[in-house]
């Protein structure tokens, strides 16, 4: 069916219901520290958007993405450290008015690479940028090698390996294991109050729907279709005279960018950023939130980072052991018997379930209407 | 190597072209030239280097040396888009269709223009897109299953989804791959009808195995045999050449 509707009856549906959960029944139900939570667990959402394009339509699996996460959240993290880190608030330190870890590990000045920093523009700029530069790097350097598949995915894995024990052993610079801590505000303003943290769940929650509509936008062009098709038949789309290392790297760079949005998110609703969410474990973590919502679908995507995230807060507040045994059996599980995740059980069981519903009272009330016929996906 | 003069008006010169895998020459000191609307047929048996001609003019397989002129421009040094940009076209020979887009969307994707990604993000579905693909896929007989999922089709109707896909593209020489493999005899007697049809005003190379099919179609035949040339003319001449007997025809 050529569709020219931006989202089709069933991804309206879902946009909606997206809408009314984030906007008015979670922030009208939740105490403000449950509330804090789903913030985090959104911001996870972000990455699994991107993972969506890279992977679910354009077939590039990057274990890697905690690397782009981090780094717009450290981004973030060097800009609200810098701001915490006045003179007033540092005159105890040898150094005052440089962070504090720094002033531990015998720092006498300010790295050059943390100076930009103190610009609110220039670090929202770099949230955006260093991520996509970084991937573009990765990205020429694989793609145009004709590296893919499995050993692209270990690569990836590789890097965000590598980037978490520089961070680590960076100390001076970066924080070193604890991360950048102690972070209090945004441009002045106080990010640890409760009406800042209400204030950051909206503003992260429109962040997120301008992700989601951007994804829609990039799948809904040419390029979309190009990325499946991609996926299917790399030799037909380079013989069809398209550069497919070009057409991954971006969407390799896209992935980045969200996933960079999501970390800054994270830095700010959370009030640190450590290396933690930067390894291989939190990447392959992200990987199984977009494959259990679903890593066809935008919006599987958000609902996996949703619950996934609700599953292991309650289940590791009990059972601390056995969470990441569940994790694992959790992807197997989708990966053996649902390979579109949450959003394909809907898709194949739920959604006919409620057509036929609507159909069978359509027909009930004599108007004879013909269904529209739209594709599920 | 062999780069001598060559008369201009061929559409595709090949020259001393050599590649080999680990020692193993699989196409060895080949050369030949393909002019203007010209239907050339390359035919030989198993492992004679068939496919492997056809993936080096398309960029799939780098030769180790030699050269390939197409209209005066050396595609050895060329990328495969970059090759598809030139002006040729290449069909498989398992179809390869994009099973999870429908029949307009293969189409679609193969309509020579925003190849970018740029180009691909501002693309336009407009009325020249939409009449050219109609007009291609009435001509490959798929016109009322425009919106079917290509992994629905049969699989001689994927073989015309391609051709289509290469038709679309509009390329000045056209290669293909055995086009009737694994075809039932009314599709085989259809396929023969659309590639008379839109071999006019193109050159075309076929790899093909049907001899009555090669007949029907071909202007010149080049039989290869271990990476050579073992003959090469019309049919006729080649189907009374001793050595083609000995190795291919007589078997």
């Amino acid at each position: 069916m050529i569709n020219s509707r931006f989202f089709n009856r069933s991804e309206l549906l879902g946009f909606l219901a997206l809408a009314v959960l984030l906007f008015l029944i979670l922030p009208l139900s939740l105490d403000i520290f449950r509330l804090n939570l789903v913030a985090k667990y959104l911001t996870y959402a972000f990455v699994g958007i991107g993972l969506v394009l890279c992977w679910g339509y354009g077939g590039i699996l990057s274990l890697g993405q905690g690397v782009f996460f981090g780094l717009g959240g450290y981004c973030m993290a060097m800009y609200l450290k810098l701001e915490a880190s006045s003179v007033a608030n540092t005159k105890i330190q040898s150094t005052p008015g440089i962070p504090d870890f720094m002033d531990w590990n015998q720092l006498t000045s300010l790295p050059f690479f943390w100076k930009p920093f103190h610009s609110f523009p220039i670090t929202l700029l770099a949230i955006l940028l260093v991520p996509a530069f970084f991937a573009l790097i990765i990205g020429a350097a694989m793609f145009k090698r004709r590296v893919g598949g499995v050993y692209f995915a270990i690569i990836t894995q590789a890097i965000a390996a590598i980037l978490t024990i520089l961070i680590v052993g960076q100390q001076g610079y970066t924080g070193g294991i604890n991360g950048i801590t102690d972070l209090r505000t945004l441009h002045g303003w106080d990010i640890r109050t409760d009406h800042a943290k209400f204030i950051l769940y909206f503003v992260e929650v429109v962040l997120l729907f301008g992700c989601i509509v951007a994804a829609q936008f990039i799948r809904l062009t040419k390029l979309g279709r190009i990325l499946v098709a991609m996926r299917e038949q790399e030799d037909r789309v380079r013989f069809s005279g398209y550069s497919v290392a070009n057409f991954k790297i971006f969407a390799f760079c896209a992935a980045a960018v969200f996933a960079a949005i999501g970390g800054a998110m994270f830095t700010l609703e959370v009030g640190f950023m450590s290396p933690s969410f930067v390894g291989i474990v939190p990447s392959i973590e992200m990987v199984i939130y977009t494959a259990v919502g679903g890593r066809m679908s935008i919006f599987g995507a958000v609902w996996g980072a949703l619950l996934v995230n609700f599953a292991k807060t309650s289940l590791s507040e009990s059972f601390p052991q056995l969470w990441l045994f569940g994790l694992g059996a959790l992807f197997i599980a989708v990966v053996l018997a649902f390979a579109n995740g949450l959003s394909g059980i809907w898709a194949d069981h739920v959604q006919p379930r409620i057509d036929r519903l609507l159909a069978s009272r359509k027909s009930k009330s004599a108007a004879g209407m013909i269904a529209d016929g739209a594709p599920a996906e | 190597m062999l780069v001598g003069h060559q008369p201009k008006d061929f559409l595709l010169a090949v020259s001393g072209l050599t590649v080999s895998f680990d020692g193993f020459k699989a196409v060895n000191d080949l050369s030949f030239y393909v002019e203007e609307n010209e239907i050339r047929v390359i035919i030989g048996p198993n492992g004679a280097g068939k496919t492997t001609v056809l993936d080096l003019i398309c960029g799939k397989t780098r030769a180790t040396s030699g050269s390939i002129q197409f209209r005066g421009q050396e595609l050895t040094r060329l990328r495969e888009n970059e090759i598809v940009q030139a002006g040729v076209g290449r069909k498989f020979q398992t179809p390869s269709v994009f099973e999870d887009l429908t029949v307009f969307e293969n189409l679609e994707i193969s309509f020579p223009r925003g190849r970018t990604v740029f180009g691909s993000l501002t693309f336009q579905r407009d009325d020249t897109v939409k009449q050219r693909v109609e007009e291609v896929a009435e001509m490959i007989f798929l016109k009322d299953r425009l919106n079917t999922y290509a992994d629905q089709l049969s699989h001689g109707q994927k073989q015309w989804l391609e051709i289509g896909m290469l038709l679309i593209q509009d390329p000045d020489l056209l290669m293909l791959d055995e086009p009737v493999a694994g075809m039932s005899v009314s599709e085989r007697a259809k396929t023969a009808e659309l590639l008379n049809r839109i071999i006019k005003d193109r050159s075309v190379l076929v790899i093909e195995h049907d001899m009555k099919f090669v007949e029907d179609i071909a202007h010149k035949v080049t039989v290869l045999h271990q990476g050579q040339i073992l003959s090469e003319g019309t049919m006729e001449h080649v189907k009374n050449d001793p050595k083609v007997i000995e190795v291919y025809l007589g078997h």
